[in-house]
């Protein structure tokens, strides 16, 4: 739109002598392309956070199980996962661990290839194997969670 | 910076330990020997001095994260980073101290006899 300037300069806007209105830069119209940004990357950004907030506890709680208490590594065997596995208490945990801190470190590689790697092909190559094993590791884990049979044998 | 190179080379290899892990987990659907054949692996003391460095890495990567968190979430986040950094290496230290004994006790078991 383009401004009036027989105006003289200085004078009082008002309703009569309203003030020209600027269009702000990149304002959309119907000819611009169809928009392809989301808010992925920001959701993504405050996913680490608080993924990360969660994963604090239930890493540091899972490591001073198996490793610290108890006799540490020394105890771990089949009957001792069965154990555990006995309360659903665990069971979602264990749930929960695996599905944020696969979802959390997926990410963190994602944007680990985004920063170095910079051939087109490269990037995108790397990326499908990585979506590839953490969608097949999440899908194995959850599996063996809920399918977990104490009397295999 | 270096704050930063560190805490992706420790979330790649926590990621990387997460592979391994999930698939050794999974051999409870094979059998329980499977299993417990995998784990005595771990309980070698070569792989109990890796378990340290990944409790190492694993403490490092949830205090300078919890920090980059407050950096970005606490008004005085940006200006405290500093500090931040030295009170989350502290903690490191401290914690690694105290799970020197619990984590590693089993490895130095294993090589010089109880």
């Amino acid at each position: 739109m383009a401004i009036d300037t027989t105006r003289a300069a200085g004078s009082e806007f008002s309703p009569d002598n309203p003030a020209p209105l600027i269009e702000p830069p990149r304002t959309r119209t119907p000819h611009s392309p169809r928009a392809t940004r989301t808010n992925f990357e920001l959701y993504g950004w405050l996913f680490m956070r608080l993924s990360g907030i969660v994963l604090v506890i239930l890493v540091l709680g899972h490591l001073l199980i198996q490793l610290v208490l108890d006799g540490g590594v020394s105890k771990i065997s089949f009957a001792f996962v069965a154990g555990r596995w006995a309360s659903p208490f665990w069971q979602v945990w264990d749930l929960a661990m695996l599905w944020l801190a696969m979802l959390h470190g997926g990410n963190g590689l994602r944007t680990i290839i985004n920063d170095y790697a910079q051939n087109d092909d490269t990037r995108f190559w790397l990326k499908a194997l990585l979506y590839t094993a953490t969608v097949f590791t999440v899908l194995l884990g959850t599996l063996v969670i809920f399918t977990f049979d104490p009397n295999i044998r | 910076m270096w704050s930063w190179v560190a805490h992706r080379v420790t979330g790649v290899l926590i990621f990387f330990f997460l592979f391994v892990h999930v698939l050794d987990t999974a051999l409870v659907r094979v059998s329980p020997e499977a299993y417990d054949d995998a784990i005595d692996l771990y309980k070698s003391p070569l792989v109990g001095f890796m378990e340290y460095g990944l409790v190492a890495a694993v403490l490092f990567h949830a205090l300078n994260g919890l920090r980059v968190v407050a950096v970005d979430f606490w008004q005085r986040g940006a200006r405290y980073q500093r500090q931040m950094l030295w009170v989350a290496v502290g903690l490191w230290a401290l914690l690694m101290a105290g799970a020197a004994y619990p984590v590693l006790n089993h490895a130095f078991r294993e090589l010089f006899g109880s």
